[in-house]
């Protein structure tokens, strides 16, 4: 049998993922392409000021793209903003678990740059944060 | 059975053994059945050595230089000059332009004969099949002189509709530029008559034969082009080189392209005068090995024979065609008639990414292409965001075929549990 990419965990999450959907209103929204590939992906947000207190992301793209977002969305529901601000490419990678080659890294990572990209848009003296 | 125009049986097993990256395997061992050709092809054997051994013999700049290796370099250059004008049936080796590839001889046409010629209000003809290379570069020129740009639409089972296309050759367009063969859906577009309908109208003719003139004889006096793009790399020639065929009185009249050395007759401090073509186009030190290659790449195809490699590839396409129908899931996009299509095969499985699929097949050592193809406006006009390529040449056989299609069963497969 070949190594796949394609690991049981993100043919899951890709299947049934976690926080599908939109909020509305959201604390903040943002959404962005992958121009490669013409993935999108919006992720909105509810914070009560410390943490998140409800995520969804919604969007289309590759497997790769859809289950690195959903795991990303297990990884930030109810966490502390500080904490949601340090999650690094790395901790996304480990949570994968498979080796993501240079050419499909911006699919893994497309989700993690629209949520820094929200998170960090929000100036920080706004008192939503 | 394919023969060569000398009558003799092609030995396609061969052919394929003489491409030395074909005999690389992948991480479990498996073959590489290489379907990408349609992006870049692979190099034979004798490409890649007399590239080697024009930087071991003959390396030099060329023209002006009177020392031998000079010399050499020039003549050695201007002998691949000589056979790619063979090769495509120009009147004239002087109405061949060596460019790095297809995007640059259409970028030269646009900014040389269109920026002299298109003025505000001036319509030119794309189609909405057209790779963007040969849709961005009339839609730069089309912004600098405030000219019109309109696409001629194509139909649902992905041919240029001809009615469209009289439509918009009855309001007059400077300039129609098509692609001779689809990259994305490998339709073979009616070349001859479309330049005939243009040339009565009055246009002029900008081919973009990036993904015809590798795979099927191509004879520009026959079709009448004014002008017609193509790659090198796409026909086993070396990366970084490519030709703009040009009618000769049509290259005559146009102005440079870059400015430099190589391209001038006499330089004066605030005006100068330009040289002869083709070196009016060829500013700079042109890559003399590569077009060297190129020379070598149309020597081999030519002992082929292009009728040879068009017979093999649509033989692999017709048997593709129907071994992917029975894959469950797929949607094949352009024509059904084998007669009509390159062999480029362009698809969706379910609703599985095309990435998606691409990265399966590459576990299998499979390698296509999945994307846009650089082909937005088709994909918009097909519905899909993206598909999944597969692209065939003189080195494929059956066993890729069945690689492809093994590949795809597998990531039904994968996706479906």
């Amino acid at each position: 049998m070949t190594d796949t990419l394609y690991r049981e965990a993100i043919l899951d999450h890709y299947r049934n993922p976690r926080n599908r959907g939109t909020l509305e209103p959201a604390d903040f929204t943002y959404e962005d392409v992958n121009p490669l590939c013409g993935d999108e992906i919006r992720i909105d947000v509810r914070t009560d000021g410390e943490n998140v207190t409800d995520v969804r992301f919604s969007g289309r793209g590759c497997a790769i793209s859809q289950a690195a977002v959903s795991m990303l969305m297990e990884m930030v529901d109810g966490r502390p903003l500080d904490e949601v601000k340090a999650i690094s490419r790395e901790d996304l990678l480990d949570e994968l678990g498979v080796p993501i080659s240079p050419a499909r890294m911006k699919c893994a990572m497309l989700g993690l740059k629209v949520l820094k990209a929200g998170i960090y848009g929000v100036p920080p003296s706004d008192d939503s944060l | 059975m394919v023969t060569t125009r000398t009558g003799n049986a092609v030995d396609w097993v061969r052919i394929r053994d003489e491409f030395p990256i074909l005999a690389s395997t992948g991480p479990g061992g498996q073959r590489l059945a290489f379907l990408d050709s349609a992006a870049s092809s692979q190099k034979p054997e004798q490409v890649i050595a007399a590239v080697d051994r024009f930087y071991r013999e003959t390396n030099a700049n060329i023209h002006r230089g009177v020392y031998d290796l000079s010399e050499r370099a020039t003549a050695q250059y201007e002998a691949a000059r000589h056979m790619v004008a063979d090769f495509i049936n120009a009147a004239s080796a002087r109405e061949i332009v060596f460019v790095r590839n297809t995007t640059e001889a259409i970028n030269l046409v646009a900014q040389t004969w269109g920026r002299r010629n298109i003025s505000a209000g001036d319509l030119i003809a794309v189609t909405t099949m057209d790779h963007h290379s040969n849709l961005i570069p009339w839609q730069l020129l089309a912004e600098e002189k405030d000219a019109h740009l309109e696409a001629v639409r194509v139909t649902d089972d992905g041919r240029l509709d001809m009615e469209h296309l009289g439509e918009l050759l009855a309001k007059g367009p400077r300039i129609v530029a098509f692609p001779h063969v689809s990259n994305s859906l490998g339709t073979i577009n009616p070349a001859a008559e479309i330049i005939r309908l243009a040339h009565d109208a009055g246009a002029v003719v900008v081919v973009d034969g990036a993904q015809s003139v590798p795979h099927m004889p191509v004879d520009v006096q026959a079709l009448d082009a004014d002008f017609l793009a193509f790659s090198g790399h796409k026909m086993l020639g070396p990366l970084g080189s490519g030709a703009l065929y040009g009618k000769l009185a049509l290259l005559d009249a146009m102005p440079p392209f870059m400015g430099g050395g190589g391209m001038i007759r006499k330089v004066g401090l605030t005006h100068s005068t330009w040289a002869d073509v083709p070196a009016r186009f060829e500013a700079g030190t042109p890559s003399v090995g590569d077009a060297i290659g190129l020379g070598v790449a149309v020597e081999y195809l030519q002992a082929i024979g292009m009728d040879a490699v068009r017979e093999h590839e649509q033989q692999l396409t017709a048997c593709a065609v129907d071994r992917l129908r029975d894959v469950p899931g797929i949607q094949l996009f352009g024509p059904d008639d084998p007669d009509a299509r390159a062999g480029v095969l362009s698809f969706t499985l379910g609703d599985i990414h095309p990435h998606d699929v691409a990265a399966i097949l590459n576990e299998e050592n499979v390698a296509v292409r999945a994307g846009h193809h650089c082909c937005q406006p088709l994909m918009d006009r097909l519905g899909v965001v993206a598909t999944t390529r597969a692209s065939f040449y003189v080195y494929n056989v059956d066993e890729d075929v069945d690689c492809l299609v093994s590949g795809l069963h597998r990531a039904q497969a994968i996706f479906a549990s």
